[in-house]
């Protein structure tokens, strides 16, 4: 079994991060749940396979690093000395960070058939796959390939307006057609707090996420609000959760990622 | 014997020349024959390249703003994004499409301009899960099984990313030209970038970049925050030599009436919103006929 698992091996917990929408924030919530677990203590790997639009690498300062073969196949770029954070993303495989990768469904699907069997990703407590939006040829790769290995669930990010919502419901019909549990919502870009007077502003409107959960059954984990330091340190690649830990935002994805973790221990 | 060598070498040179030439005829005839839609004199497409930037927005403001600039012009709007339809939403159209007497759907219109979206042909709750190949037919059907009578221009909302969708209707149809949406934030402008520079490989002319989003004032104290960072996509333009065809900035109220299913073009004419739409949209016709001359 070791060697059909491949790379997954010794990965306990296997998260994906969906949404049907783009643009809501997948990529920075997958960055700072991971850094969050992170300082919990936990080995992370995050997986990206947004191949038309790889944002991981930026926002761990991670650059275009050489990727290495090993015995076991590729090595991930550890974004640490201590190697408690690892990433693979085909950010890594371009030659030109300016080129576009413009393929069809079988090439994409083949790409990520690799990408999931084949980095040698060593002991993990989580790995975090960040996808692209909608429904297509990467999620079902992504999913084909990791059926010898078990899914733990999908977590769902939305922001709070409609347009949004209605294609997060769509998703979590594919996660229940396709056997994908699903681990909770999060509604991200709820709210927006002036740094001048405080007043909150609804820019992107509020709780639709959490209606999202109520009228699908599934769990709330938690709302992250509009934060131009989180989007300005997503941006330098700096790790905001250790920059900001006094902020609303911060206690806001620290207490998701415990709520996570202890659904995923629970199994 | 040089001298044979060298004819045989060059023999050789001009053999591989004409060969590649008979492989490029070959490999072409595989693919799909670029013909205009019936009708349609443009065909613009909103993209970017990073999802949620706002191209749908745009979209349909950019359609409402034509019309609202020539009221002549005929305008039409398709939604390409196959996965996440969101102009029904933001139209506030609703309903399976008619079948017209040849057999082709009629579009559903509202403030006088005709959409057609997958939305339309499913359930609002039901995920479209297709790989590559039914996607490219489903396109193959939105943009040929349409009556769109007479258009002078077809503004196509484009889904996010460079793929299936975005190589099927390059390779298809005719394209005037392509507005590229983006906010000021590096990690959307990198996207950006990498749509341009699908356009330039599949030969569609980059009308120009709009920064979305750009800066938000509060309500209360009017201070500006640029919550997405600024002026990104206005360097991005200088760096790619394209035009900045528009900067709209995030305000409440195109969310609220999009929310709604009604743009704020035509909801609320007089803001500096819509009016930031309107400059768009002949910013876009301007480019247009520089293109095409």
């Amino acid at each position: 079994d070791d060697v059909t698992d491949g790379g997954l091996a010794q990965v306990r917990h296997v998260v994906l991060v969906l949404s049907g929408k783009g643009g809501v924030g997948k990529s920075t919530i997958t960055t700072e749940l991971a850094l969050a677990f992170r300082h919990a203590g936990k080995k992370v790997g995050i997986l990206d396979v947004d191949l038309c639009g790889p944002s991981i690498p930026r926002m761990l300062s991670i650059g275009r690093p050489d990727v290495h073969q090993c015995d076991a196949g590729w090595v991930p770029v550890y974004a640490d000395a201590q190697k408690s954070l690892a990433l693979m993303s085909i950010g890594f495989l371009l030659e030109d960070p300016d080129e576009a990768v413009v393929w069809r469904g079988p090439k994409k699907s083949a790409m990520i058939g690799q990408f999931v069997s084949d980095v040698a990703w060593g002991e993990l407590d989580v790995l975090l796959v960040d996808t692209p939006p909608g429904t297509s040829d990467e999620h079902l790769a992504v999913l084909e390939n990791l059926k010898k290995h078990r899914v733990d669930g999908a977590i769902l990010v939305t922001t709070p307006q409609a347009v949004s919502t209605g294609d997060v419901r769509r998703e979590i019909t594919f996660c229940k057609k396709t056997g994908v549990r699903v681990l909770g919502i999060v509604e991200n870009m709820s709210g927006f707090v002036c740094p001048h007077c405080s007043e909150c502003s609804n820019i992107f409107s509020k709780g639709g996420g959490e209606d999202l959960a109520k009228l699908t059954g599934s769990v709330f984990l938690g709302s992250v609000p509009l934060d131009p330091l989180l989007s300005s340190s997503i941006e330098e690649g700096k790790d905001f959760m250790q920059s900001f830990p006094n902020s609303a935002t911060f206690s806001a994805i620290n207490s998701i990622s415990q709520a996570l973790l202890s659904s995923l221990q629970n199994d | 014997i040089t001298s044979l060598l060298c004819s045989c070498v060059s023999q050789r040179s001009v053999d591989s020349k004409a060969l590649q030439e008979r492989q490029k005829q070959i490999m072409a005839k595989g693919l799909p024959k670029q013909k205009p839609i019936a009708g349609v004199k443009q065909v613009i497409v909103v993209a970017s390249g990073k999802g949620g930037v706002g191209k749908s927005t745009t979209a349909v403001n950019l359609a409402l703003g034509l019309m609202a600039n020539d009221s002549s012009k005929s305008v039409g709007l398709l939604d390409a994004d196959v996965y996440g339809p969101s102009i029904p939403k933001l139209m506030n159209l609703k309903g399976n499409p008619e079948l017209s007497d040849n057999n082709l759907m009629v579009p559903l219109t509202n403030y006088g301009i005709p959409c057609m979206s997958m939305g339309f042909l499913v359930e609002d709750v039901a995920p479209i899960v297709w790989r590559g190949l039914m996607v490219m037919s489903a396109i193959e059907k939105l943009l040929r099984q349409v009556d769109w009578g007479s258009l002078d221009y077809l503004v196509v909302d484009m889904p996010p990313g460079t793929g299936d969708v975005q190589l099927s209707i390059t390779q298809n149809i005719p394209i005037a030209g392509a507005v590229i949406v983006s906010t000021p934030q590096d990690i959307a402008l990198l996207d950006a970038r990498r749509g341009a520079e699908m356009f330039k490989k599949v030969h569609v002319p980059v009308l120009g970049l709009v920064q979305n989003m750009s800066v938000f004032q509060c309500p209360n104290c009017r201070h500006q925050t640029h919550i997405f960072g600024s002026d990104g996509a206005r360097q991005l333009a200088d760096t790619l030599g394209v035009r900045l065809l528009g900067d709209v900035p995030l305000h409440l109220n195109i969310r609220e009436t999009s929310d709604r299913g009604q743009p704020v073009v035509v909801s609320s004419p007089d803001s500096p919103e819509a009016e930031a739409y309107r400059k768009v949209a002949s910013a876009v016709v301007q480019r247009l006929q520089e293109v095409n001359t």
